[in-house]
């Protein structure tokens, strides 16, 4: 009786958050998929259904689409390599017996909690830039001749800017799967005369593994939608211009929505692909 | 002689951690030095470090220049609204997730979890056109919303995690002694659930605070929070290094307090409970 009554209560308390989520996805997703049928230009007034595929057609055949693809790719991909392996080594070195740790890891989570915008901006202006940066400043005190970071290499200034930012993240995650390791396990192996090495590679890499796939799923999600980093250091040019930032050009700037929404669609079949794995796991655990 | 080699050991990774802590950490100590300096120190060659002519005129400029104070006024509504708007709406949906489940919750919290996936590019132009239509494009209001809908599937899944470990055994008493639905939620779940709810308060405030995809493209000169008032200084004309460092360092100030206090919750939050 009780329970029957109770369960009603529940169907009713979940209904908001429900009803909020479907409609947020629902509404915007259906409206997108629509005007992606459409050669929709709100500034020159036209308004066209349905046009069929040809959207589609004239976004993934512009040259535009292959080289943001391959942008988002290497941004993604360089950001994951960065961030993962040097997630991993600072992780166990925060988890050797050191003085201070405590302090040393608040000074590594920290970039996690700055603004894009502001980090962006710090390190465009007072880090790269050619002239004033403490880059330059370092470059011009070995003898070197100070790098243009944003004109010469801008897609590896992103990269950097953003694993400064991410880097955190996945240390504070892999920091807390290591610190759930066994340490019996790796006694027992260190007095068997297993090098640090061996250790590190059949014992605590293992371990992590879970934890690992879990950041780079995450991450991957989050990099994906990068977008204030661009806005305020390139503007997508000099061959910074990714998936979404291209999309965005296109349905703001340009305002050409019929051809930005097809994008949008296939950056939301993009994405959905990465969270089904992502889902796996968490999926999982939630039987644990 | 194993002790002297351990305290050696201790030493060198003490020295080693300490050194890559504090060049992670440089860019901020760097941007909250610069912001105490006058124009001219900023960009000295070779760059001062601790000894210049500490100023607080960077501040006062900014405030004065800008008007800082608004921009500041609408991160704290919309960072502050859309989290308890978003507390309101998933409390009692997780407490009925994790308390009476169905065959379908766990479902549900899935399909919560795949919202947060849809990548914002791909609805950017709806919503837009929605606010234009609706009038509300621009406003504090429209922006409290959106950033709930964002974080609700993380605000969700934390408290649900949360919630999930209050052992079921003393609501089961509870009822057993007549508790109606109503004094169970007021007088045994929400006591123990506080702490939870507090961290997820902390962590959402944390995320719409840092939030720089809608708040750049959905304001415009009324409601525009502080990320878009720092990305106003990537013009060239506005730019002052002291001057942006001191309003980047009144801008990450309290989000970076708060971090430090919630970097236990930020794992469970951004994980969705996978790593805890």
């Amino acid at each position: 009786m009780a329970t029957q009554h109770s369960r009603s209560a529940a169907r009713l308390m979940m209904a908001p958050a429900v009803i909020l989520l479907l409609g947020w996805m629902l509404v915007p997703l259906v409206m997108t998929l629509y005007f992606s049928f459409m050669d929709y230009r709100p500034m020159r007034g036209i308004v066209e259904c349905c046009v069929g595929f040809s959207n589609y057609e004239r976004f993934i055949t512009s040259s535009a689409f292959l080289d943001s693809i391959i942008v988002t790719m290497i941004m993604v991909g360089g950001i994951l390599a960065i961030t993962v392996i040097g997630g991993v080594l600072l992780a166990i070195l925060l988890d050797q017996p050191i003085w201070g740790q405590g302090i040393v890891r608040i000074l590594v989570i920290a970039p996690f909690f700055v603004m894009p915008t502001v980090s962006a901006l710090v390190w465009k202006n007072m880090f790269m830039d050619p002239v004033n940066g403490i880059l330059a400043h370092l470059w011009r005190f070995f003898g070197a001749q100070p790098h243009d970071w944003l004109s010469q290499s801008p897609l590896f200034s992103i990269i950097l800017i953003v694993s400064w930012q991410w880097l955190p993240f996945a240390t504070l995650i892999l920091l807390t799967a290591i610190q759930s390791l066994d340490s019996e396990q790796l006694e027992a192996s260190e007095m068997d005369g297993a090098p640090a090495l061996m250790r590190f590679w059949y014992i605590v890499l293992p371990h992590l593994s879970r934890a690992i796939t879990v950041v780079i799923l995450i991450q991957t999600i989050f990099l994906l939608s990068i977008f204030a980093e661009i806005f305020v250091t390139t503007q997508g040019s000099f061959g910074t211009r990714t998936l979404t930032y291209l999309i965005y050009q296109r349905v703001l700037e340009s305002q050409n929505v019929g051809l930005g929404s097809a994008g949008g669609i296939l950056a939301v079949i993009l994405a959905n692909i990465i969270a089904i794995f992502l889902m796996r796991i968490v999926g999982k655990n939630l039987d644990a | 002689m194993a002790r002297a080699h351990t305290t050696q050991r201790k030493v060198v990774m003490t020295t080693a951690a300490w050194i890559i802590g504090l060049a992670i950490f440089f860019p901020i100590l760097w941007t909250i030095l610069t912001s105490f300096k006058t124009e001219a120190d900023a960009i000295a060659n070779p760059p001062k470090f601790l000894f210049f002519d500490w100023t607080l005129e960077n501040y006062g400029i900014v405030q004065e220049r800008s008007n800082y104070a608004r921009y500041l006024w609408n991160s704290i509504v919309i960072a502050g609204g859309s989290t308890v708007l978003g507390l309101i709406v998933a409390i009692p949906a997780a407490w009925s997730m994790a308390f009476v489940p169905g065959r379908r919750t766990k479902d549900i919290l899935m399909w919560m979890l795949s919202t947060k996936m849809l990548p914002a590019v791909g609805v950017l132009y709806p919503i837009y056109l929605v606010m234009i239509k609706m009038g509300v494009l621009d406003t504090k209001g429209a922006l409290v919303v959106v950033l709930m809908l964002i974080n609700l599937p993380i605000i969700i899944w934390m408290l649900y995690t949360y919630f999930k470990e209050i052992p079921v055994e003393i609501l089961e008493a509870a009822r057993m002694d007549g508790a109606t639905l109503r004094e169970e939620i007021v007088y045994i779940l929400t006591p123990m659930a506080i702490p939870g709810i507090a961290s997820t308060l902390l962590l959402n405030i944390i995320l719409a605070w840092n939030e720089a995809f809608w708040t750049l493209n959905l304001t415009a000169a009324k409601a525009a929070p502080l990320t878009a008032f720092i990305a106003s200084y990537s013009s060239p004309e506005g730019l002052f290094y002291a001057k942006l460092s001191a309003a980047s360092t009144m801008a990450i100030a309290p989000i970076l307090i708060m971090g430090w206090f919630s970097q236990k919750q930020l794992v469970r939050g951004l994980t969705f409970g996978a790593v805890k």
